[in-house]
């Protein structure tokens, strides 16, 4: 809503507040001021001109040179372009040593041989937007349509002396998108009652009734349709301060039927629409629903087929409008029209609504029936609007318009109690204050044993409960009036779940590792996911409505969207990075979706290039699978895993066939850890990437949580080694379970210090060597202790793997 | 008798002055104090004396034991020190070498933000409530007292998966969820930080992933002022203890009295300049008391109960905290913007 200061001070006594004042005051009680335009800045020296002589430039085609008498001694010579400029106008010179917005200057010139000692102005160098514009003066000078005179202020004919004050309304306040409805709310904030326009008009002999019938099908949809019609109007321009007000608040002028109902629209906020009478083509109209398939055509001749969503106007056969949204162009206003039916309508909004939303036709008139015109007010607008249509049109207004009224007229009460009040504000107001709030709002009230009655005016329909005039008073007592206090509520401990720790702790645990925490996009695209999706996921999880094809899909691996952020890096040639990300991912089991998905925590990371970085005392060491699997290993220690922690080698999909391991806690699937796959990784143009993918959800079940502190052994341990030769498909961790299992109560601990293959050993075999350490809690260990299970591990070894002790 | 002491103290002395290692002070122990020594060979000899001379010679004989004895040690103890001195002088190093680094990464600024801000309120005795990313239309939309058809449903433009199932817009529906768990009874004291999803075109200042933290706290007699007091806590807690709080008047669906939340500006400490466009102030959440429909929906009766509700952008306030200026940043996970958080 754009609000005219000028245009204000017509309901309101606002003069000694600036527009800066009354933006602020409003702001801070609820309806924010976005932006303060004032109009004519940075212009200076723009007077009336009359163009006393217009002759063709000798000299150039398109130039004009005029004599223009700008209430100076003598008139001036100005060489004018424009097609439209003519003898005997009055129109905007910009003399010379004027300013023009974007700091021009007008200077003293000759063009072409011919002296020109000033400018005569469009409305767009006069800083107005050019589709506020009327077409008539679109593509060259404005013209004064009525008497100024020549010497006078150019701007303040214009009214570009006036301040427009752009209102960002909430949903709930469309109470302020009306004239009226801003000066009742500034009329509240000041304490002043604002001046309403009082219509009147003078009515000729005739009866409307003759001229049209009105009947409505539906009362819940139409509950008010009124008809006014007048005779013998004259379409013409309107005069200048209809125009400029029309601009001011952002609405093109087009000719005098149409601005006064424009004009009536942001006066009153209550949408009007004038047919052409004689191209109706009946005496009758009939408000109904739209038949299925139904067509029309619109003002803006755009063929549109309708529904019985919509609500239309017609003539007792055909559509002539879509009601509260567009108006037919078969019975549009044009510059013949003689006879003119004016429509005075109150709509169902949400029927509005609908119809506004499937034909995309948004308009002012739609937005107010939307958000609920006051019902209240619809009478006098149409009467406000035969006034001036009466006035400016020279128009005959017949006696008694037509009206079909369906209103619900008993006001809106509201109980509220003073106790209520205070205690859900924490205040202390006194009935005194509250009664001078209300009565700053103009809301009438009887007070009542509990407190107060409250009848809220139809102009009000975003209040009917009581927390909506508690909130009344809370803004117009002022929020900062309210005083700070803590809560009287019993004290709570606060903190965060197991889950929630485990989240930080992981987090903390991968930053001192050196890895990055990453936030990527959880929508992405089936095809990127394509080949890493696991193939247990049955479906995806996608958008209806998708903005665009790379935001369609929710993502069901963090995966992606990590190679994606390596990718970035190492096109900006950051060649090491490790990235991980705590984020959720989403599948489903139903072919289509019906209910909540699976929406799972995970936990994934993705490294490239160097883990160390090559030092005077360090070799340079490329991130590899270990290590990776070490910053898996650890973090899983870190939280404290309930059970043993193994990898099984699996095939993973979109990873190295052979380098990839399946994570177990206990017998618990946790996820994978892998090098991506060099045809994978190419697709992000990546080479040696490792990822790691974790089940967050699933890991945190696993956790004890809880730390028990186990005594401090008394007796000494007893280390071990032992180097064997096997067969090079044996794993290591094969031979660790051997070594565990057969190590029993006093194995306390295995550690692989030594791997070879190569040189000095048989083909196809390699060395392990292992590092045991053995303890006793009860009693120190002999020799004799620690051999007796030594030996029995190494002959298990050789037994169960063909394991030989190396020499 | 006591001349010749005399005379092996004075050759000691002067070997033990002459030695030049420590082998050569060995030399000079053994030679003199040894038990073939010198010394001990007078001592052999005192039994030819007089009981009159025997002591003065023993006790000559002793002192001049200690002397030599003495001399050594002092000599031993210098002539280490020195050698030591003289190692450690070899072994020095170039300290301006570069020290072996230690890998290390940094949060991402919106998880800094998002756990600060839940330990300021953890610290208020709130708990930290999660909820679904894709969330029913009821939860979402009609439990927030946000029903089909209303018009402010277009404030938010909304990822819809089907015509019940969409991208929450918002992190207001853990606020219902929260609330039937209860059953009823207050208090309900949590912070719900999480991703929420709109309709927008990615632009410096929009983003269709973001990320927000909503606060609620239900129980008897609540009042606005207290809204006010904690808000104020946590501006004071988070932004630094000279920040002041504003409420504007403003609308959301969920709350009744609503509040658009200002903070006096940092930079220019409320006077005015470029970041806070010369209002003084800067907006950085959305607040209210808690509408009596969205309680009734959670399962708490609005006569006994009152509440109030809060929610802010993790983005704004990380862009505020460390002056960012592209939202993008936060997504696109340019190590160069990444490592700038310690």
């Amino acid at each position: 809503m754009l609000v005219s200061y000028n245009w204000l001070t017509e309901y309101l006594h606002i003069d000694d507040y600036t527009p800066a004042d009354i933006a602020e005051k409003l702001t801070r009680s609820g309806v924010e001021v976005d932006i303060l335009h004032k109009l004519g800045e940075g212009i200076e020296g723009v007077v009336v001109g009359y163009v006393l002589e217009c002759e063709k430039h000798p000299d150039a085609d398109k130039l004009n040179v005029c004599k223009v008498d700008i209430g100076e001694e003598e008139p001036v010579q100005i060489v004018c372009g424009a097609k439209n400029v003519g003898q005997g106008q009055h129109v905007a010179v910009a003399k010379v040593g004027a300013i023009l917005p974007g700091d021009f200057k007008i200077k003293k010139a000759k063009l072409r041989g011919q002296a020109s000692h000033g400018m005569i102005c469009s409305l767009q160098e006069l800083g107005i937007e050019a589709k506020f514009v009327s077409k008539a003066y679109a593509t060259g000078i404005f013209v004064f349509p009525n008497d100024v005179k020549p010497g006078q202020d150019a701007l303040e004919q214009l009214n570009l002396n006036d301040t427009v004050l752009e209102l960002d309304l909430t949903p709930n306040r469309a109470d302020c998108l009306s004239m009226i409805g801003v000066a009742y709310e500034v009329g509240a904030i000041l304490d002043r009652e604002p001046k309403l326009p009082q219509p009147s008009v003078h009515t000729a002999q005739e009866l409307a009734s003759d001229y049209i019938g009105v009947s409505v099908d539906d009362k819940d949809d139409t509950p008010f349709y009124g008809a006014t019609i007048i005779k013998n109007v004259k379409i013409k321009e309107s005069p200048l301060w209809l125009q400029t007000r029309l601009m001011a608040a952002g609405i093109r002028p087009i000719n005098n039927v149409v601005d006064v109902t424009n004009y009536v629209l942001i006066e009153y906020g209550q949408p009007l629409h004038a047919f052409d009478y004689d191209l109706i083509g009946s005496k009758t109209i009939r408000v109904r629903r739209a038949h299925d398939e139904e067509q029309m055509v619109t003002l803006d001749d755009q063929e549109r087929t309708l529904t019985s969503d919509h609500l239309v106007i017609t003539n007792g056969e055909k559509p002539i409008a879509l009601a509260g949204v567009m108006g037919g162009a078969d019975s549009e206003v044009h510059n013949g029209t003689t006879t003119i039916l004016l429509e005075a309508a109150v709509f169902n909004g949400s029927v509005i609504r609908q119809a506004s939303k499937h034909t995309g036709l948004r308009s002012d008139a739609s937005t107010r029936y939307e958000k609920g015109v006051d019902p209240a007010r619809v009478k006098k607008a149409g009467l406000r609007a035969a006034q001036l249509i009466a006035e400016l049109a020279d128009g005959d207004v017949l006696e008694g318009p037509v009206e079909v009224d369906g209103r619900d007229e008993s006001p809106a009460k509201v109980e509220l109690s003073l106790e209520r009040v205070n205690r859900k504000l924490g205040t202390d107001l006194t009935t005194t204050t509250v009664e001078g709030i209300f009565h700053r709002l103009g809301f009438s009230f009887t007070k009542t044993a509990k407190g107060f009655n409250v009848e809220i005016p139809s102009r009000r329909q975003d209040i009917s409960i009581d927390v909506d005039l508690l909130e009344e008073i809370a803004r117009l007592y002022g929020y900062d009036n309210i005083p700070t206090t803590l809560p009287d509520s019993v004290t709570t401990p606060g903190g965060l779940t197991k889950k929630q720790t485990i989240k930080r702790k992981s987090r903390r645990y991968l930053e001192s590792a050196g890895m990055n925490e990453a936030v990527t996009y959880a929508l992405t695209t089936a095809k990127k996911e394509s080949n890493l999706r696991p193939s247990w996921i049955k479906h995806d999880v996608s958008l209806a409505l998708p903005m665009s094809e790379d935001r369609s899909t929710l993502r069901t691996t963090l995966i992606p969207h990590l190679l994606d952020a390596l990718s970035h890096n190492k096109n900006r040639n950051v060649q090491d990075v490790a990235l991980f990300e705590l984020s959720s991912v989403f599948h489903t089991v139903e072919e289509t979706v019906t209910t909540q998905p699976n929406e799972k925590l995970h936990l994934a990371g993705a490294i490239m290039g160097m883990w160390h970085e090559h030092q005077w005392q360090q070799e340079r060491k490329p991130v590899d699978f270990y290590v990776v699997k070490g910053l898996v290993e650890g973090l899983i220690e870190e939280l404290d895993a309930d059970g043993e922690i193994t990898f099984e080698q699996e095939e993973i999909a979109g990873m190295h066939p052979g380098r990839g391991a399946r994570v177990l806690v206990g017998k618990t699937d946790i996820g994978y850890l892998a090098q991506v796959h060099p045809a994978t990784a190419k697709e992000w143009s990546l080479k040696n990437v490792y990822v790691f993918e974790l089940n967050m959800d699933r890991l945190a079940d696993q956790t004890k949580g809880d730390v028990r502190y186990e005594p401090i052994p008394r007796f000494p341990s007893m280390d071990r080694d032992i180097a064997l030769v096997v067969d090079e498909k044996i794993s290591s961790g094969k031979l660790e379970a051997v070594i565990r299992y057969e190590g029993g109560r006093l194995l306390k601990g295995v550690k692989l210090f030594d791997l070879y293959e190569g040189e000095n050993l048989e083909e196809g075999k390699k060395s392990l060597a292992f590092s045991l350490k053995y303890q006793d809690p009860e009693r120190t260990l002999t020799d004799e202790d620690v051999s007796k299970v030594h030996n029995r591990v190494v002959e298990k070894l050789e037994a169960e793997l063909g394991a030989t002790l190396r020499s | 008798m006591l001349d010749r002491l005399e005379e092996l103290q004075r050759e000691a002395l002067q070997k033990v002055e002459q030695a030049s290692e420590l082998n050569d002070l060995k030399d000079v122990r053994v030679a003199y104090l040894g038990k073939k020594g010198p010394i001990t060979e007078v001592l052999k000899g005192m039994g030819k004396l007089s009981a009159e001379e025997r002591p003065k010679v023993g006790q000559k004989a002793n002192e001049v034991r200690d002397e030599i004895k003495t001399a050594i040690e002092e000599k031993e103890s210098r002539m280490e020190k020195e050698a030591l001195d003289k190692k450690l002088k070899e072994e020095s190093i170039d300290v301006t070498l570069p020290g072996r680094p230690v890998r290390r990464g940094n949060r991402h600024p919106l998880t800094a933000v998002v756990e600060t801000v839940e330990d300021v309120f953890i610290g208020m005795g709130f708990s930290v409530a999660e909820g679904p990313e894709v969330e029913t239309d009821y939860y979402n939309f009609e439990s927030l007292n946000l029903p089909k058809d209303h018009p402010a449903r277009d404030m938010q433009d909304t990822f819809f998966i089907t015509s019940d199932l969409l991208l929450r817009t918002q992190t207001s529906p853990v606020q219902t969820r929260t609330m039937e768990k209860h059953e009823g009874q207050g208090p309900v004291k949590i912070i719900c930080p999480g991703k929420v999803y709109r309709r927008d075109e990615d632009d410096a200042t929009h983003s269709h992933q973001f990320m927000q933290i909503e606060g609620l706290m239900v129980d008897k007699n609540i009042r606005m002022s207290d809204l006010k007091g904690v808000l104020e806590t946590f501006a004071k807690n988070y932004f630094g203890e000279d920040r002041k709080i504003r409420l504007r008047p403003s609308f959301f669906p969920f709350t009744e009295p609503s509040a658009e939340v200002d903070i006096s500006c940092a930079i220019c400490d409320g006077e005015g300049c470029r970041t806070c466009k010369q209002t003084g102030w800067i907006e950085v959440l959305g607040a209210g008391m808690v509408h009596p429909n969205v309680l009734k929906m959670g399962g708490f009766d609005p006569e006994v109960y009152s509440g109030f509700a809060f929610g802010m952008g993790v983005e704004r306030l990380a862009m505020l905290r460390y002056g960012i200026d592209d939202i993008r940043h936060f997504y696109t996970n340019d190590m160069r913007f990444l490592s700038q958080f310690k």
